[in-house]
């Protein structure tokens, strides 16, 4: 958890001013071997043949590349390169092409570089394939009529081929099944493995014995298709997983320290209470702690949601996480690491978490009825042949039978294939699935809350009406905008230059750092900034101020811009019969407005972290189901009370840690459609379980009447696995 | 009957070939990108020196 709560650096416009001493680290870290970095950069903008040449061939006419090969799958172009290779100038030149990029920390996708589990998997799978299918073939020889000692041979031949098969194949399930029991619990696999084995077993026997039926082709069909569902299920986490690692790894956790006179980078890490750490304008603070040196302005809004930027100066104490705008500060670390306030929020995370983890999937609930029924069932069925015929080896024969007809395929392949099929659909929209049960829960949500700012909103403010102000006026304001980096700066400028208005020629433009900034314009001063500063009387809402001379000042008010798709999104929702509930912790008349241009009716200001999560923990003791879409930490406890939880891939890593999906993209209106996918999923699942017992109420009769060859065994199986793979895939084509 | 003698160890190694040049895919990270290669074949940018 500490980990994923180091405030990051990577939404800071200023690490773009700074590439240079990232790349050194970089290098520094990555070096091979051989002398050569490898870099890894993230291309997210890659989509076709002609863009991963192009993206090659452009990183090759670089003298210190070695090496350079995109990965489209994962949308990564990994860089072989001389050692002093500087990262900013692959970044142009892949940016002079025309796609995005970003630095990725090579050290933390190393870990995962190579799919240790998948390929494991993918072996066993390969090798069960290959054997039950010339096992089949054996199989059908003797279910054609092949008599006494061709088909003893036959079935010598398919024993010499299966038994070692099984021993390696089947691995994973016999793994399982012996922790399960170990545990004193039952899951699916000790059904699988006993099943597996009493197949086996007793077709060893009846081989030994010249006997009519062996079922070592029921066994390895079984092992292939489980096999083949746990493979989709592995595949779907580790997209889910390495691009959830991308998104951490984007961040790469750096801060100045200063030593004596002079600034040296370190990892946050490596931080000591009492060290003394600059943190420019543009960046996050590192630790908690109090400003020894320099005023500027903070931007507290994924901490607290509030979007008015506070005044920061000597003395005052600042919390990990906010984020620096416009003078250099000096800070005096008074808590770092686990200690910070960012961790606090941690421990109600976990507490929250504590509660989610009581979800049990539908299979798992299908999987505790079905383990002990299907062993009853055997068990039954080999006493009363047992009693009835007092033949030990056809009560044996009949049992593994039942054992066999009964294995859980629909149970092992059909919720991997659905989800996988789901979590694809969604993954093309831009969201990631984190949790493996995720997807059923979010298909019981029926109220929705969403956090306003990060989430519903930008964060970045754009200024209210420009066209009512006079232009002369504005003309000023963006003269002295041009000479901030402050975000309503930014937004006086991107207003002005939507109206066409050329900035005026002000002279001796210099910003004071946590006031605003000031210049002259025929011959008078002009200033925007602070309230306070250019003598106005504060406003309730996001406001700068321009004075002019001895003027009156002027109240510039900003609004957060709405994200893409947000009002499409709580349309659709309210549409699908959804409560929509918006909290926040922003001033009640800025989420008022908010609420009242979406239509949410339900709304909550100047909510505190603790106010979120508890809101959230009545709404589910009312016995609602809430999922909640938050970007800050101020929501991160909220996320985990809820039942489900979505935030936006520009959310803090705590955020995302704490949630079960992602939005990868800037759009919200993929939610909607996530609820609807989710929902259907989770029908086909229930389809699925219901096919799978409709056969199972046919075939287990005859199993248990001792009517059940190989034959039959063989089929039955595989057309329901085929039959449940079939209807999960019907998920997958419909757009 | 006595044809089995030559078919069923011939099946075997067919098979058996099949998974050892399976293995060898897995082996040289062929699985990697399979979004990646299945647009790489249509680039004519090595078609005649394959990339190192």
């Amino acid at each position: 958890m500490t980990a994923a709560l180091r405030p990051s650096f990577s939404a800071c416009p200023a690490c773009a001013a700074a590439p240079a001493a990232s790349a050194l680290a970089g290098t520094e870290d990555d070096a091979g071997e051989s002398g050569d970095a490898r870099l890894m950069l993230s291309v997210p903008g890659v989509h076709c043949a002609a863009c991963i040449t192009k993206i090659e061939r452009g990183l090759m006419t670089h003298p210190g590349v070695r090496a350079a090969r995109v990965n489209l799958t994962l949308k990564r172009a990994s860089i072989t390169a001389a050692p002093d290779t500087d990262v900013a100038e692959m970044i142009g030149l892949v940016e002079g092409l025309g796609y995005e990029a970003h630095e990725l920390d090579a050290a933390a996708l190393r870990a995962t570089a190579t799919d240790k589990a998948g390929r494991d998997l993918l072996m066993r799978l390969a090798v069960a394939g290959f054997a039950s299918m010339n096992v089949m073939l054996l199989s059908v020889a003797v279910w054609s009529g092949a008599a006494d000692a061709t088909r003893d041979m036959f079935h010598w031949i398919s024993a010499a081929i299966a038994l070692p098969t099984i021993a390696f194949s089947g691995q994973p399930f016999f793994r399982n099944a012996y922790h399960a029991l170990r545990g004193g619990r039952l899951n699916m696999d000790v059904p699988i493995t006993l099943a597996i084995l009493l197949a086996i077993g007793t077709s060893l026997w009846e081989t030994a014995l010249s006997g009519h039926h062996a079922y070592f082709d029921a066994a390895l069909t079984l092992v292939f298709f489980l096999l083949a569902g746990r493979y989709l299920d592995h595949r779907t986490r580790a997209i889910a997983r390495s691009a959830a690692e991308e998104l951490t790894a984007l961040e790469v956790p750096r801060a100045w320290r200063l030593d004596g006179d002079t600034e040296t980078q370190v990892a946050v890490s490596l931080l000591k209470l009492g060290d003394l750490i600059r943190v420019r304008p543009g960046g996050r603070m590192p630790v908690d702690g109090v400003i020894e040196e320099g005023t500027s302005e903070l931007d507290r809004s994924l901490l607290t949601g509030e979007t008015t930027p506070v005044f920061a100066g000597e003395g005052q104490q600042v919390s990990a996480g906010e984020m620096n705008l416009t003078g250099p500060l000096t800070l005096r670390a008074t808590a770092v690491g686990a200690d910070t306030s960012l961790h606090r929020m941690a421990d109600l995370v976990a507490m929250a978490e504590a509660g989610r983890a009581n979800y049990t999937s539908l299979a798992d609930r299908a999987a505790k009825l079905y383990a002990p029924g299907v062993h009853i069932l055997s068990a039954l069925a080999f006493l009363g042949w047992l009693i009835g015929t007092g033949d030990m080896r056809t009560a044996l024969n009949i049992a593994a039978a039942v054992l066999i007809i009964t294995c859980p395929c629909a149970l092992g392949l059909a919720v991997p294939a659905v989800t996988t099929a789901a979590s694809g659909r969604l993954f093309k929209r831009g969201m990631l699935i984190k949790n493996a049960t995720a997807l059923e829960r979010l298909a019981e949500v029926d109220t929705v809350v969403f956090d306003k700012t990060g989430t519903l909103t930008t964060g970045t403010p754009t200024l209210e009406a420009p066209d009512m102000l006079e232009p002369g006026a504005l003309a000023v304001a963006m003269a002295l905008a041009a000479g901030s980096s402050h975000p309503l700066s930014r937004a006086v400028l991107t207003a002005g230059q939507g109206l066409g208005l050329t900035a005026s020629d002000v002279t001796g433009i210099r910003e004071v750092p946590g006031y605003g900034t000031e210049g002259l314009w025929q011959g008078r001063c002009v200033r925007l900034g602070r309230a306070s500063w250019t003598g106005a009387a504060p406003l309730a809402q996001t406001a700068a101020y321009l004075q002019i001379g001895d003027g009156a000042p002027l109240a510039l008010t900003f609004a957060d811009t709405l994200r893409t798709g947000a009002a499409e999104a709580v349309e659709a929702l309210k549409d699908a019969g959804k409560q929509v509930v918006l909290i926040s912790g922003d001033s009640a008349p800025a989420v008022q407005a908010m609420a009242e241009r979406l239509g949410i009716p339900e709304w909550q200001a100047e909510a505190l972290p603790e106010d979120k999560a508890s809101r959230i923990a009545a709404m589910s003791g009312e016995g609602r189901k809430v999922l909640m879409v938050g970007d800050g930490l101020n929501d991160t406890a909220a996320l985990s009370a809820a039942h489900v939880s979505i935030s936006p891939a520009s959310a803090l890593d705590a955020a995302r840690a704490a949630s079960d999906i992602v939005l990868l993209g800037a759009d919200l209106s993929p939610i909607a459609d996530a609820c609807a996918i989710a929902h259907s999923a989770t029908r086909r699942i229930r389809e699925n379980f219901q096919i799978a017992t409709v056969y199972n109420v046919v075939a287990v009769p005859l199993a248990v009447a001792g009517l059940a060859t190989p034959l039959i065994a063989a089929l039955a199986m595989s057309t329901s696995s085929i039959t449940v793979s079939l209807n999960a895939l019907r998920l997958k084509g419909r757009a | 009957m006595n044809v089995l003698v030559y078919l069923i160890p011939i099946s075997l190694l067919l098979g058996g070939a099949g998974l050892v040049a399976f293995v060898y895919t897995l082996r040289s990270n062929q699985y990697d990108d399979p979004e990646g290669d299945s647009r790489r074949i249509l680039s004519d940018e090595w078609d005649d020196h394959p990339k190192p």
